[in-house]
């Protein structure tokens, strides 16, 4: 290094690390900046994912139906599913639905057949009371049928089915194994696995839908679901606008008010560097004085209070880095109740923008500096 | 031959006139006191002819160059390579040691070079305090410390106003041998004093009074 760069960075380093005082006042507030910068930036983007998993919670937000005149089988919905990331795919459950009649109450019903790990997955707010069927020949009764025929758990339950084609009626004894509670219209409903209704009704293999669940903001989900169709034509992919419209406007809030905050927080920082560069260089009027008096020109003061500033804007830059993951990595633990891994690029924007922000707070204390008249150190003031 | 000459040189401030059609005149290598009681402008001259303030009326030549109606830039760079000034205060960056303070005025001026600032020191007896910060530094060394800066960078004259007003007899005496030394080796020296025996160093007073000049002595006795 030349002789002359590293006695600018000397001049610059001492300054901060020799006088301290003052210089440590704008050193915190720049740190307290860059930490709420770098801790609202890990949220703002950790946010998305966070919601996202909360929102899960709400149900499926991703639905394949047969396109009109078509028929959906479970072939080609796995075909389709394949459009997806797997690891987007929180679940995906298959539907069939079937009228069924309960022998001795002489009353039809619809059942569904379904993949029950998969429902456990796409409709977390299904609540069993009882255990979710463990085999073939146990089902879940939803709980308003229950009620309406009077079953309940590890009653037996004769259901039949009537194949059109035969003409004729099959029969099977299913056991409930739990009652259904959603507060929707599942709770009408008859839940046993594909098997089991594969052996009522002798019908394979047809799907009427296919519930999924995927992690992904709303234009994702609409290019996966263009994507499906696409490949397709035998499907229909549909968003379910319900859970996408309101999980969209609940991120783009929260968003915008971590925005707004960062911003608030910056301005903040910069009236406090600037107010507390101001008063160190009224301070330092003597040495500026000093300086010029030396042959210091007007670039040099400018460059050197610049080099104090964007020095402070590094170690506030970096020292808010770390605080700065601490206070999001609390907030993330306390509020969504998980963890959230260091962005690496987090580091770089962090120290640039207090860099940036610690140059720009400088420009009016510079200003001044400029302005000091030399001749007053020989006034002895 | 002729460094500075000021030719009816006012400064004015308002109804005050700091100065009041003076005419000086030193020659290279010359070693010039200026007396006068407070307020005579002797601190308003040498602001200007180390290039921190413009007369409001007149001419200076400083090396055949008119200096009264240079812009500052131009003024910062000419204080910058041709004056040392040495002030009353010692005025010291307070954050850097002795040899730093000393490399800081090679850095404006060129290139700082620390064998060369800790000779300087050496010269001004300092060369063990060279790590030392100024608060660690009696007054007298701090301004032994800016004889030091003041000749680093071999300047052709050395501007000094009451270098020292606020020193001891000893430290008195440390600095005017190195003006002795500085006057030997060919250095012009212009000193503001109130001291009688600090302008008997030198080889002509000239004494203010009101902003002009109202006499000058020549010392019979001055030794090389
Ligand atoms: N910036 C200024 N504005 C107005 N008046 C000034 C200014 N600078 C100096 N003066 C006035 O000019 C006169 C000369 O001041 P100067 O500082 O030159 O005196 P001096 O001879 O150095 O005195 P001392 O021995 O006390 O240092 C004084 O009356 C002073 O009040
Ligand atoms: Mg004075």
């Amino acid at each position: 290094m030349n002789t002359k760069r590293k006695m600018f960075l000397k001049m610059v380093t001492a300054s901060l690390l020799r006088r301290r005082s003052r210089m440590l006042i704008a050193l915190l507030s720049i740190a307290v900046g860059a930490t709420i910068l770098s801790g609202l930036v890990t949220i703002y983007y950790d946010v998305p994912r966070q919601m996202g998993a909360q929102f899960r919670n709400y149900g499926a937000n991703m639905i394949l139906v047969p396109a009109s005149g078509a028929s959906m089988t479970t072939e080609s919905a796995s075909e389709a599913l394949k459009e997806i990331p797997p690891d987007n795919l929180i679940g995906a459950s298959p539907y069939r639905y079937v009228n069924v009649e309960m022998t001795s109450r002489q009353r039809t019903f619809i059942a569904a057949g379904t993949d029950f790990e998969q429902v456990m997955s796409t409709s977390p707010y299904f609540v069993v009371e009882g255990e979710w069927p463990r085999n073939d020949r146990e089902i879940l009764v939803g709980k308003e049928t229950a009620e309406l025929v009077g079953v309940k758990i590890n009653s037996v339950m004769e259901l039949s089915f009537r194949n059109e084609e035969t003409k004729k009626r099959n029969r099977i004894n299913f056991t409930v194994s739990g009652l259904l509670d959603t507060g929707g219209e599942e709770e009408s409903y008859l839940f046993m696995t594909m098997k089991a209704m594969e052996d009522l009704t002798g019908i394979t293999d047809t799907l009427d839908v296919m519930e999924m669940s995927v992690s992904a903001a709303e234009d994702e989900l609409n290019s996966y679901a263009e994507a499906i169709s696409a490949a397709n034509p035998d499907i229909s992919a549909r968003l379910v606008k319900r859970v996408t419209k309101s999980e969209a406007s609940v991120l783009s809030k929260l968003q915008a008010l971590v925005l707004i905050v960062t911003l608030v927080v910056l301005a903040l920082t910069m009236i406090c560097v600037c107010t507390t560069m101001m008063a160190v260089v009224s301070e330092r009027r003597r040495e500026i004085g000093l300086r010029k008096a030396l042959g210091a020109s007007d670039q040099s003061i400018r460059a050197e209070f610049l080099g104090e500033g964007m020095f402070l804007g590094l170690l506030g830059g970096l020292l808010g880095t770390a605080l700065g993951f601490a206070f999001a990595q609390f907030v993330s633990v306390n509020v969504f109740e998980s963890s959230i891994s260091f962005q690496p690029l987090l580091l770089p924007l962090t120290v640039v923008v207090s860099v940036v922000v610690s140059a720009l707070s400088c420009m009016l204390p510079i200003k001044n500096a400029i302005a000091v008249d030399p001749a007053l150190v020989l006034k002895g003031e | 031959m002729s460094l500075l000459e000021l030719k009816d040189i006012s400064k004015i401030y308002g109804e005050l006139k700091a100065l009041d059609n003076v005419s000086i005149h030193v020659d290279k290598g010359e070693w010039v006191a200026i007396m006068g009681p407070s307020g005579s402008g002797k601190s308003t001259m040498m602001n200007i002819i180390g290039c921190m303030d413009k007369p409001s009326k007149g001419q200076v030549f400083l090396d055949g160059v008119d200096i009264s109606k240079e812009s500052s830039r131009k003024l910062t760079e000419i204080r910058r390579d041709k004056i040392g000034l040495i002030f009353q205060q010692f005025h010291m960056v307070n954050y850097l040691t002795a040899v730093e303070n000393i490399m800081v005025s090679q850095y404006y001026h060129s290139l700082p070079d620390e064998e060369e600032a800790l000779e300087a020191l050496g010269r001004v007896g300092l060369r063990d305090r060279a790590k030392h910060l100024p608060s660690q530094l009696s007054g007298g060394e701090q301004q032994r410390v800016c004889v030091a800066r003041a000749l680093i960078n071999h300047p052709e004259l050395i501007l000094a106003d009451e270098p020292t007003g606020n020193l001891d007899e000893a430290n008195e005496n440390i600095v005017l041998d190195l003006f002795r030394q500085l006057h030997r080796e060919g250095t012009t020296l212009i000193v503001v004093t109130h001291d009688p025996e600090v302008a008997e160093a030198a080889q002509r007073t000239i004494v203010l009074e009101h902003g002009r000049v109202a006499r000058e002595i020549i010392n019979e006795n001055f030794q090389e």
